[in-house]
């Protein structure tokens, strides 16, 4: 049972990070219907941004840790958020209008480029850093001597997660903006003969989702203590998974698919075997499609002819 | 669509709009590779991160995109708004039908000779191999994707499964080649129907999306089951292909000592390239005769429209899974080549990106024009060959290539298509006309 409860906080954790990263996903396809393929990618800069921003502060000899992380977690928001603009302006946009297979394939083309551009710029080498925050609770102790703790960087991550989360519904729901998104969603050119900057607007969509991806990479490298130019490509997929699991262009969906694809893994990883868990993953994205094609909290897609 | 007179003035900007414009790309980038590129990070031999600075590199980019906007925006104004053309216009069209008629003949000639003009070159003959491969697999997609639109990300899962049977059939039993073939299309083929169950009713990006996990299971399942594959190390000693039981080797019951003439290793080579060739062309016919059949006839019409298509009896359900079947044998066939040219096989071979490679390869062929599947398998990896020296900037280079090809033309290198079936006269249209499918 202990054991149970400490995967489920490992699970938990990495399905924040997930969420994050599936949430760009999501609210890309709600507003231009496409799979933004170099969201992956964007997430594995925005990892490498917080990294460098850390490195620079450290050698100048900043000690406070919560200033750095914050320093930290606003540099990496505003790179990688620049990162998704530019990937919109430059291989997206001028195919909006055009058939659904020339964008998909112009971002499996930008996916190709962030990968080795970071892999030319930074190496290809596995970069570590040593683990800034230490320390948490121990929450349970079993007869056996097992014990469950809570580490206070799973702490952060959940409760960064879930502020985003509150002020990114909040931004949705109640905002100009949001409400500017939303109407897009529905019906583009309505939406700019009713005065809605529509460029803008999906230009925007991919700076929050980039700089939210930011904050998924930022944490990943907290919590793993590394990053790589390759954990773009995995980490997309298992996010584009949970998003279409929680079903594509909802947002709690989205959260929820991060979670579950989270909890999925490390459950997987701890009973069965370590090897299988991506197999697992995909498997059961899979196997829901076929029960559920537009996933768990999806609208039905209504067919026109 | 042409612009008025008064839009075409407004669309000329002065030279101070050009700077300002290139100004703020330029700035963008500064920043964008500010901390990427000026600064390098590595991991020092006692794990410690060290950076430095390359502030040089990061001002040489930011005036290249300063320089190269500002000739974008130049070639832009000299080239004036882009017209759409709906309907080939006429000239165009008949220019195209001769091309069409005479390049495809010409080339087919010209890949015949290639082993005959360059039979000492093994690097053009080695290069030739794999364009034909890649031909061959992108025909093999073109079913799936082309014709009948369902959108596959994972159909290197084919080629994998092709390429492990015959390895494992030969390894471990000693199957000969042409036996293996069949079994490898057969495999992939049932493969590919298994797949095409679960995803019968999903459309679009939701089939993308599965058929790209689908890949990666296979890959992973690969990897993982080192019993049987070998895990990453793969299957070594794979035996070489036979002319239908004769061996190429230099030995007395090798095909040279039979005819007669000297053992060079050469004629292995031009043997492989003659037998991708076939399959490639077999390929090819079976598209084209399947094309005219009924099964052809449906793919075609599900492309346009699944409700239409149901509407009308058309079911699905098995028109769907022969496109998977029909798709995943030729991917396997081609799985089984590569595993016989190689001689060695493992799961890096086998990774997204070669999916993605031959997807690309059918969406720049104009999906559904063989002609245009196999120049673009040409230009792909021909242009990919070109870059080798570049070494780690070559996927960098592929990946820009992707992008500009993709927005300097999205319908693809042969953005045309004549109509299969057509009432008085065949008369082309532009590809913007024809659906892509909902999956």
């Amino acid at each position: 049972m202990d054991y149970f409860a400490q995967q489920l906080i490992n699970g938990l954790v990495l399905g924040s990070i997930y969420g994050l990263i599936a949430i760009g996903y999501t609210m890309v396809y709600g507003i231009v219907g496409m799979i933004n393929f170099a969201h992956g990618d964007i997430f594995m800069i925005g990892g490498f941004i917080a990294l460098i921003t850390f490195l620079i502060l450290v050698s100048f000899g900043l000690t406070a840790i919560p200033l750095i992380l914050l320093v930290v977690l606003l540099v990496s928001m505003a790179i990688t958020a620049l990162y998704g603009w530019t990937v919109e302006r430059i291989a997206y946009r001028p195919l909006r209008h055009s058939f659904r297979l020339a964008p998909m394939l112009s971002a499996i083309g930008m996916s190709f480029v962030l990968t080795n551009y970071s892999q030319v710029a930074q190496g290809a080498r596995v970069k570590p850093v040593p683990p800034i925050i230490t320390g948490g609770y121990t929450l349970h102790e079993g007869a056996e001597g097992f014990v469950v703790q809570l580490s206070n960087i799973q702490i952060i991550v959940v409760i960064t997660t879930i502020v985003l989360l509150g002020l990114f519904t909040w931004l949705v729901s109640s905002t100009r903006l949001g409400r500017d998104m939303r109407a897009c969603e529905q019906d583009q050119t309505m939406a700019s003969l009713l005065g809605v900057d529509v460029d803008r607007t999906i230009s925007m969509t991919f700076v929050i989702g980039a700089a939210l991806a930011a904050v998924a990479g930022m944490m990943y490298l907290l919590y793993y203590g590394l990053v790589d130019f390759f954990m773009g490509f995995v980490a997309g997929i298992k996010a584009f998974t949970a998003a279409v699991l929680g079903g594509i262009g909802s947002l709690p969906g989205a959260m929820l698919g991060g979670l579950l694809i989270g909890l999925i893994e490390t459950l997987w990883s701890a009973y069965f075997s370590v090897e299988y868990k991506d197999v697992a993953a995909f498997s059961i994205l899979i196997v829901v499609l076929i029960f559920l094609p537009t996933g768990l909290l999806g609208r039905p897609e209504v067919e026109k002819v | 669509m042409s612009a008025t007179p008064a839009a075409q003035t407004s669309r000329a900007p002065g030279a101070a709009f050009i700077f300002k414009k290139s100004l703020i790309s330029a700035l963008v980038a500064l920043v964008l590779f500010s901390l990427m590129i000026g600064v390098r990070t590595e991991a020092g031999s006692d794990g410690q991160l060290t950076y430095w600075t390359r502030f040089g590199d990061l001002a040489a980019i930011v005036a290249a995109v300063f320089g190269g906007s500002i000739i974008i925006e130049l070639l832009r104004q000299w080239w004036g708004p882009v017209e759409t053309v709906r309907v080939v216009p006429a000239p165009v069209q008949s220019a195209l039908s001769l091309a069409g008629r005479f390049v495809a003949p010409v080339l087919l000639v010209f890949t015949f000779l290639v082993p005959v003009l360059f039979y000492d070159e093994r690097y053009i003959l080695d290069l030739g191999i794999l364009v034909l491969t890649y031909v061959m697999l992108g025909w093999g997609l073109n079913v799936v994707v082309g014709l009948a639109g369902l959108l596959d990300l994972g159909y290197v899962a084919f080629y994998a499964v092709g390429a492990y049977s015959y390895a494992l059939l030969a390894t471990n039993f000693g199957l000969s080649f042409w036996v293996c073939l069949p079994l490898a299309g057969i495999l992939a083929a049932f493969w590919g129907v298994l797949l095409g169950f679960p995803v019968l009713r999903l459309r679009g990006d939701y089939l993308a999306i599965v058929t790209l996990a689908f890949g990666e299971i296979i890959r992973l399942v690969i990897i993982n089951w080192q019993s049987l594959t070998g895990g990453p190390n793969g299957v070594t000693g794979i035996p070489r292909p036979t002319l239908f039981g004769i061996p190429l080797t230099p030995g007395d019951d090798g095909l040279a000592a039979m005819l007669g003439i000297e053992f060079s290793p050469t004629h292995r080579i031009v043997f492989l390239f003659y037998l991708i060739l076939a399959l490639a062309l077999l390929t090819n016919w079976v598209t084209i005769r399947l094309r005219r059949l009924p099964i052809g006839r449906a793919w075609e019409a599900l492309r346009e429209d699944e409700v239409a298509c149901r509407a009308l009896g058309i079911n699905t359900t098995t028109t769907k899974l022969t496109a998977f079947a029909t798709g995943a044998m030729f991917g396997g066939f081609a799985g089984a080549f590569f595993a016989t040219r190689q001689g060695f096989i493992s799961p890096e071979s086998f990774t997204f990106h070669e999916s993605a490679l031959v997807l690309a390869i059918v969406v720049l062929g104009g999906m559904g024009s063989q002609l245009g599947v196999a120049l673009a398998a040409l230009t792909m990896i021909g242009g990919f060959e070109l870059f080798r020296g570049l070494d780690q900037y070559r996927m960098l280079v592929f990946g820009m290539a992707m992008v500009l090809l993709m927005i300097w033309r999205p319908r693809g290198l042969i953005g045309h298509r004549a109509p299969t079936v057509f009432l008085q006269r065949q008369q082309a249209i532009s590809s913007d006309l024809v659906k892509e499918g909902h999956g």
